[in-house]
């Protein structure tokens, strides 16, 4: 690229044999190109490996289950026999929990540090955020224990109860850990995420955006959600998918408050599990090698979810650009 | 510029030929996270004794134990279950038919734990009891079952919250392998093993995890090791033996279960000493185990090891009390003794 682009311009003749190379190479932007390409390359090649790795060796259980690994719900390890349908279940419901309770609380956080807060106050906010984004999940799995888990039992839980004890969501008994606790828990973990990369985004939308929206007679509020941010709205996006992924893969704080127990229930007060959970229970521990091959399998399945959420999400804000808003 | 890197290269030398003066034997061990505290504790002092052997003891686990044995990355394993036939044969297949022994190094024991509201004092548990509640089988903490054991103590009508490991553990397999020879249901239903299909319960990680549910669930029982019980002063209660006698785990009760079970022992050492004879046995306890190689090529790695194991049988079973783990009893230590000459 860089080496045609200077022939071009005629400001360094071309020179033949080792000679040039050399000059090229001393130019810089040769090197800067193939240590940049190598490094993007490594991204690939560290993937592609794990792909390998995870195909490889969970060859047994795959050979064994075939597809029903994924809809069959038995996990037994003494009787191997090894099915993924409660951990995909409960990875699911966690995960898409925790964004309903996180993002609205997210957003609205972030459009008040950028919009309505005045710059010192939003700046030294943002700060102890981005603080909590890098607490240890181990952390936030202590405050679930000691905090979210007997709230949930004597008061959250027998609240939700009273008013919505209708619905099949919020029956059964309610021992304080179970999938509510634990999407929670990943709220908390993850609101930190929305707000800061949420934040930014907003700061970065043209001042012109709202004055325009304003000298057209709109309101602060319409101004705010009308224009600012669906101009962000890639970029807001960007930050619901970062704290989704951390979600899907949360493992520690995930696995101290959600009870561990392997089963397909519907009310959000019964104990469950996580695929990032069981695997780093079991592994340890697992002697058999068809046990082995089935951790490793719920490590492909995992993968293969992560990358069906990213996939959709590029789809999502593909289509939501073509319905308007900027040419971002 | 050259003459830093020099020097540099030259300390880096020096250094590497230092330590490998100093330790000029390192054994690299791996397995069972339960007896960590104590090997640990024996790897050290004897490192103190004998200044050239070093042994890395690495608590990966009892499963990576025996598959980092098997792989031939380590000198010796350890596990808190013995190895399966199936794990033997396959030792076999990747060592040119050269087998593996079992050497019991400590014993440790599980305990029920319970939180009731309004019930203090120790309740005594059938092993049918036990059963039940594990199983699912049994539901409210007035059951029949669980009532009949305990006399004079008023038992709430609430349901029983059931908590278990949700790691795969050494402790696991104790109560597995207790409960599988408590109840023949167990056994066909769930059986035994570091993690098992559990019927019923929550799963806590680490003794820490079953212990922190139980504080916090009312009318909650889960099991935890002795040890840890006895380090953090959690009570618990007692449990019937073979001989139809509740007893109240201490470490002289599991050394006397491991004594109950010393006249049968196997000469593989692969027994299990839950649900033993003997009037004070304490009935889910277990042994420990290091698995060494029949045949080790280097002879100077041969000869620590062999050392090792001989003074872990006389002198290092003296550390053992003062980090809440059972001793050995003088017959298996004398049986084992003689086993170490058949390393090779």
């Amino acid at each position: 690229m860089s080496t045609t682009a200077t022939t071009i311009d005629g400001a360094v003749p071309p020179k033949a044999g080792p000679r040039a190379f050399i000059d090229r190479l001393r130019d810089g932007d040769e090197v800067a190109h193939v240590i940049t390409l190598v490094f993007a390359a490594t991204i690939l090649l560290i993937t592609s490996l794990l792909v390998y790795e995870l195909w490889v060796n969970s060859h047994l259980s795959r050979a064994k289950f075939g597809w029903a690994f994924f809809w069959t719900s038995t996990w037994d390890p003494i009787f191997d026999h090894f099915g993924a349908a409660p951990f995909i279940y409960g990875t699911l419901v966690t995960s898409i929990l925790s964004l309903i309770i996180a993002v609205p609380l997210g957003l609205a956080a972030a459009v008040f540090l950028a919009e309505l807060a005045p710059r010192n106050l939003s700046d030294s906010i943002a700060f102890l955020i981005d603080l909590l984004a890098a607490v240890p999940s181990v952390i936030y799995g202590l405050l679930g224990i000691f905090i979210v888990v007997p709230l949930m039992r004597t008061v959250v839980g027998p609240a939700l109860k009273h008013t919505l004890g209708f619905l099949p969501l919020f029956q059964g008994p309610n021992y304080g850990v179970g999938f509510l606790t634990a999407s929670i828990v990943l709220a908390i973990m993850i609101v930190p995420f929305i707000i800061s990369v949420s934040r930014e985004v907003l700061l970065t939308v043209p001042r012109e955006q709202r004055e325009a929206a304003l000298a057209l007679g709109a309101t602060r509020w319409e101004a705010t959600w009308q224009v600012v941010v669906p101009w962000a709205r890639t970029g807001i996006m960007g930050s619901i998918f970062l704290a989704l992924a951390r979600a899907l893969g949360e493992t520690m704080a995930v696995t101290m408050v959600i009870g561990n127990d392997p089963k397909i229930r519907e009310s959000l007060f019964a104990a469950g599990y996580t695929i990032a959970a069981v695997i780093a229970n079991e592994f340890t521990e697992a002697t058999g090698d068809l046990y082995l091959s089935a951790l490793i399998e719920l490590g492909l399945v995992l993968f293969l979810m992560t990358f069906i959420l990213n996939g959709l999400a590029r789809i999502l804000i593909v289509a939501t650009e073509r319905g308007g808003g900027h040419p971002s | 510029m050259r003459k830093i890197v020099l020097s540099l290269l030259l300390t880096l030398g020096l250094a590497v030929t230092a330590s490998a003066q100093s330790s000029n034997m390192l054994l690299n061990a791996a397995g069972a996270t339960f007896p960590y505290p104590i090997y640990s504790k024996w790897f050290d002092v004897y490192h103190t004794a004998h200044p050239t052997i070093q042994i890395n003891y690495q608590s990966i686990g009892s499963g990576g134990g025996i598959r980092q044995l098997t792989a031939g990355t380590v000198d010796f394993g350890a596990s808190d279950g013995p190895m399966n036939d199936q794990q033997i044969s396959d030792y076999k297949t990747a060592h040119g038919g050269v087998g593996v022994l079992h050497f019991p190094t400590v014993l440790g024991a599980d305990v029920p734990s319970y939180n009731i509201p309004g019930v203090s004092g120790d309740l005594s548990f059938t092993q049918a009891a036990l059963a039940g509640i594990y199983l699912g089988t049994i539901t409210k903490w007035n059951d029949p079952e669980i009532a009949k054991a305990n006399p004079g103590v008023k038992l709430p009508s609430d349901d029983i919250v059931v908590v278990h490991r949700s790691d795969g553990s050494g402790t696991t397999y104790i109560w597995t392998d207790f409960l599988s020879k408590a109840s023949s249901d167990w056994m066909s239903k769930v059986g035994k093993g570091t993690s098992v299909n559990w019927p019923v319960g929550l799963g806590g990680k680490g003794n820490e995890g079953v212990s922190g549910l139980v504080k916090q669930t009312p009318d909650s029982i889960g099991y935890i090791e002795l040890v840890y019980a006895v380090q953090n002063n959690i009570s618990y209660g007692k449990v019937q033996n073979a001989a139809g006698k509740f007893v109240k785990a201490d470490l002289a009760g599991v050394t006397a279960a491991a004594a109950g079970a010393a006249k049968d022992m196997p000469d593989d050492f692969r027994v299990s000493i839950t649900n033993a004879p003997g009037a004070t046995s304490y009935p889910i306890s277990s042994f420990t185990w290091l698995l060494v190689p029949e045949k080790i090529q280097d002879a100077a790695k041969r000869d620590a090891i062999k050392d090792f194991l001989k003074w872990m049988l006389n002198d290092g079973q003296s550390f053992n009390e003062g980090l809440s783990y059972a001793k050995l009893p003088k017959p298996v230590v004398v049986k084992e003794l003689k086993a170490i000459s058949l390393v090779q």
